[in-house]
């Protein structure tokens, strides 16, 4: 499975085109992370625990994408875009999207 | 009283420690920043014909960073009056470089030449309270172009 930004993958020829495959999910922090960060908040620099907590859902968002991508018989998602929203106090959604081809 | 003691401590605090603390990411970010020169970030989306052959990766970087007491402090004054809320400036500015970097040094891992078709997206965090956390989180993602060794590049 190739995953590229780019609109094309270079050296390869798209056969068919699958339309648009995406995955998301929501994720809320734990209260201990969330007392760290308060303390972090005092004295400013790097809330880890969240820079962690958000890469993994971030690559769980990913692991649906690619699963959904290869259900319908794809080998390549082009173009993945990522976006960011906050639902409500404490949860955000991480959402990707892409476009699914048969690659030659 | 002892809460306004408290509330001076807290500032003096995040002064010195925040104050200490940026100072210190920002001698990190020069040096690292220096040390992956080589790999151009480039934001477009077409790639040069002369590139090809060559195989690619995705390769990303995210960060969150906390604004200090201090700092929040000091940007609330600044919405009375309004203007340019420089500290916010330096810490957008810090969760960028770092991200670019974080996603630079992925593909350095990978043997990477270039990165193209890099995105930002910037998405602040809060708890929803009043005093919400002020922090921002940056993802900065893109392609990792890896070309074979006999190119010459």
């Amino acid at each position: 499975m190739i995953l590229t930004t780019l609109e094309t993958v270079p050296g390869k020829t798209i056969t068919r085109h699958l339309g648009l495959v995406q995955g998301s999910t929501v994720r809320a922090k734990h209260a201990g992370r969330d007392l760290m960060a308060s303390f972090k908040n005092i004295f400013g620099g790097e809330l880890k625990g969240y820079t962690e907590l958000l890469q993994e859902s971030r690559e769980e968002a990913i692991n649906r994408m690619t699963e959904q991508a290869q259900s319908i018989g794809a080998n390549a998602v082009l173009n993945i875009r990522f976006s960011t929203s906050s639902i409500t106090q404490g949860a955000s959604e991480l959402y990707t999207y892409g476009t699914a081809v048969i690659l030659e | 009283m002892e809460e306004l003691i408290i509330f001076l401590i807290l500032l003096a605090t995040g002064f010195i420690v925040g104050q200490y603390l940026e100072q210190r990411h920002y001698k990190s970010i020069r040096s690292r920043e220096h040390a992956l020169r080589y790999i151009p970030a480039i934001a477009s989306k077409h790639l040069p014909e002369e590139f090809i052959p060559c195989s690619t990766t995705m390769v990303a970087g995210n960060v969150v960073i906390s604004i200090d007491f201090f700092k929040k402090f000091v940007s609330g004054l600044r919405t009375i009056v309004g203007g340019r809320v420089s500290s916010y400036e330096t810490l957008i500015d810090r969760a960028r470089r770092e991200a670019i970097l974080r996603m630079k040094e992925q593909a350095a891992a990978e043997g990477a030449n270039y990165v193209f078709n890099i995105k930002m997206e910037t998405s602040s965090i809060s708890k929803g309270r009043q005093d919400s956390i002020g922090s921002v989180e940056v993802l900065a993602y893109g392609t990792a172009i890896i070309q074979p060794k006999q190119n010459g590049l």
